[in-house]
């Protein structure tokens, strides 16, 4: 993925610094409460929500196990509309393509539409490499981009950032990409919009070269569609002569009876609007209107990987609506860069250690960054039972096994750094299935009760540096029935050691 | 009707008074109840932390220890859940790895009859008013696994609102998780602490007595959060305050 997250902390240790970052919470949680609260009204004003949502999945589950054939139409599709179809097998090849098709215009400038493949590529930073300026065109990406900064969230990436904190990059940084802000900007919403505005109009008018991504992908037509809110998509994707979209190839719908689903599960979901202000829907090239020339770069990266995984294939189904950020309750204090990758929060921790592997320690870390509450699972639109696949992937980690990795079967090894916890796994194994041990070590815990001390040492301040422990009682249950009970009923005596 | 209590690993060796007062209430209520000493711990601390393999011998003697019994009661959404959600699953894992046999006869032998406690009161026994008596002030906290996994619904909340004497408070944020998740909160104990603190600030706020949910290892986090911080509310698993009498509160 992209270079700027390499050498990143894993998760834990991340998250643990943005708890401690005050400005931060208070941003995420006001931020994600607001639109987790609005999501539900939205959601709550549609009666057939539940077969929407079932129709979603089912769609995007048979649409996924015949891959090849809708790809190869939609193929067909963008080919006979005048548009060029190129595939890309991972990241660097995608960047070769685009780079190598942005340097073919002669441009050096190119605009783009928000677009989350394009961030997991790292596109901007290989065409930057290439001497090719990209000038992000959404208002939230346009302020990270400005800030120097990495995207924390799906749906808002500067969902990390207060309204004076933008104020503030504007005032410093916008003149050094194009038009300054204005002489006295405020932090009010109305004027950070206008200079915006102001500093993008510049970019869209002089753009020869629009790069985006795109929603959904309709098959049997070839169009390709993108919803957003500000209109800065349908600036990107209708003035520049040049249009190249990079698009996973998951993103592939086969009809458009199929799009019709998606088009109410998706801005419900997301931005919580009946529908989004802007959907640009093209088709190929059309004389006369838009750009002259339209690439598509079908990117794999990891996707026909996962798609192999009969458990972690769901992943596949999502449609980076960021419903499963905004609930979640690890997002909202760890916040989006702990995760270290284009995809925060629970579908970023089951979507990267498949696209990406769990060779590293962040990435083998991200499936233990959940408390396995299901509030995610419960909002998803297309039903992705996220916290299954993260168990599913935890036992990858601890128990490694088989794989596809770059297309080829193989057998992965456990992470490293959990022999302890495998230690103390078994031996729970073990006495777990032998309740006489079990009872020993109950019995030897309640007679040692007074001196078991309030914080454990160890790896266990873990546990008592925030919460004490309860005391251990003078009799343990079982004790208490075999004493009161077990003579008279027959059903309480000990099975032996075995 | 031939029941058993599953009382659970933690509270076999915690919480004991949990189990003897989901017999009491049970008795109260006419159930006679069994507690076969072959069963021990459902698995789901092995499960959830990608530990499958060592939960499989767990699952086999789960089945086999409730065997003889028509019902399996438990005092635990998140031990119930293990059973209903993830022991199917077991057998399907194994199935994929040509040996599914056994775990999947285990799990068509326990789902069907294991029941959360309050379950089991609503749907089987077919009763909201227990008879009990709980002169206190109490806010329900409805945990995760209860809440999602086994759609509880208000199924505890109606059991707690017929209780004579007991007050229930508005928790707000109910739904929100307490950041306990099992090994999770030791796997990430910074994020689990400040949700534990951002729980218990609105469980102090309700000013109750108690705090009360189906599941003690959330009360684990929950009391263990309140008792460092000097709090006097007392963490109550709902077992307790249902098996509370005029005669006997616990």
């Amino acid at each position: 993925m992209s270079v700027t997250d390499l050498g990143m902390p894993a998760f834990p240790a991340a998250a643990a610094r943005s708890t401690r970052d005050t400005r931060l919470r208070a941003n995420l949680r006001y931020a994600t409460h607001t639109i987790r609260d609005k999501r539900a009204r939205a959601v709550g004003e549609l009666s057939d929500w539940a077969q929407l949502r079932a129709a979603g999945r089912a769609i995007k589950d048979r649409t996924l196990r015949h891959l090849d054939h809708y790809l190869e139409r939609l193929e067909e599709a963008v080919t006979a509309a005048g548009g060029q179809v190129h595939w890309a097998a991972d990241a660097a090849e995608a960047n070769r393509i685009v780079t190598r098709l942005v340097r073919a215009t002669g441009e050096r400038e190119v605009v783009k539409v928000k677009s989350m493949a394009t961030q997991e590529i790292g596109l901007n930073e290989a065409l930057a490499e290439a001497g090719i300026s990209a000038y992000e065109t959404d208002l939230a990406e346009l302020i990270v981009q400005l800030g120097k900064d990495r995207p924390s969230h799906i749906l808002v990436p500067a969902i990390h950032r207060n309204r004076s904190e933008i104020r503030d990059i504007f005032r410093t940084e916008m003149g050094s990409w194009g038009r300054p802000a204005p002489d006295g900007l405020s932090d009010r919403p109305t004027e950070l919009a206008e200079a915006a505005r102001l500093h993008l109009r510049e970019k869209f008018l002089r753009a020869k070269v629009g790069i985006s991504g795109a929603n959904f992908m309709v098959a049997e037509t070839g169009t390709l569609v993108v919803v957003e809110s500000e209109g800065n998509g349908r600036m990107c994707l209708t003035l520049p002569e040049t249009l190249i979209s990079v698009v996973g190839i998951e993103k592939v719908v086969p009809t458009w009876q199929d799009l019709e689903v998606f088009l109410q599960l998706l801005p419900r979901s997301s931005t919580a609007e009946r529908m989004n202000p802007y959907t640009s829907m093209w088709t190929g090239t059309t004389d006369g209107d838009g750009p002259r020339t339209f690439h598509l770069v079908l990117l794999d990266n990891g996707r026909t990987d996962t798609l192999a995984d009969t458990v972690g294939r769901q992943a596949l189904r999502c449609i980076r609506c960021s419903a499963c950020l905004n609930v979640c309750p690890v997002y909202e204090r760890a916040g989006g860069h702990a995760y270290g990758s284009a995809y925060p929060g629970p579908i970023g921790a089951i979507l990267t250690p498949q696209l990406r592997g769990t060779a590293s320690a962040l990435d083998a870390s991200l499936p233990y960054a959940s408390s396995l509450c299901g509030a995610c699972y419960e909002v998803c639109p297309v039903a992705i039972d996220i916290p299954e696949v993260l168990v599913h992937l935890r036992e990858r980690v601890v128990e490694g096994g088989k794989v596809v990795r770059g297309g080829m079967r193989t057998v992965i090894q456990p992470a490293k750094g959990h022999a302890a916890e495998r230690a103390a796994m078994r031996a729970a194994g073990f006495v777990f299935d032998r309740p006489g041990v079990l009872r020993a070590g109950q019995r030897l815990a309640a007679r040692t009760r007074r001196l078991h001390p309030r914080r454990l040492p160890g790896p266990g301040h873990a546990w008592s540096d925030t919460r004490d422990l309860p005391p251990v009682p003078a009799e343990s249950f079982r004790d208490w029935w075999q004493r009161t009970r077990g003579a008279e009923r027959g059903d309480g005596r000990e099975e032996g050691a075995k | 009707m031939r029941v058993a209590l599953f009382v659970t690993c933690i509270n076999d060796t915690l919480y004991p008074r949990t189990g003897r007062a989901v017999v009491s209430l049970l008795e109260r209520l006419g159930v006679e109840v069994g507690f076969p000493a072959e069963q021990s711990c459902c698995g789901q601390p092995q499960f959830n932390t990608g530990y499958r393999h060592a939960t499989e011998p767990l699952a086999l003697r789960y089945a086999r220890a409730f065997r003889d019994y028509e019902y399996v009661v438990t005092p635990s959404g998140s031990c119930a859940a293990m059973v209903r959600d993830n022991y199917p699953r077991l057998g399907q894992k194994a199935a994929a790895e040509g040996r599914g046999g056994a775990l999947t006869e285990a799990a068509a032998e326990a789902v069907p009859k294991t029941y959360e406690l309050t379950e089991f009161l609503v749907d089987v026994l077919k009763v909201t008013d227990v008879g009990a008596y709980y002169p206190h002030t109490v806010t329900y906290h409805p945990t995760c696994h209860g809440l999602r996994m086994l759609g509880l619904g208000d199924r505890p909340r109606a059991l707690l609102q017929h209780v004579k004497g007991l007050e229930l408070r508005e928790l707000a944020g109910a739904e929100e998780c307490c950041g306990f998740g099992g090994t999770f909160a030791v796997k990430n104990p910074a994020v689990s602490a400040v949700m534990g603190a951002d729980k218990t600030r609105h469980i102090q706020e309700t000013g109750a007595e108690a705090v009360c949910t189906v599941d003690n290892s959330c009360l684990l986090h929950i009391g263990g959060t309140l008792s460092r911080q000097g709090s006097t509310v007392r963490p109550v698993h709902i077992a307790e305050i249902l098996a509370s009498t005029e005669g006997n509160v616990l």
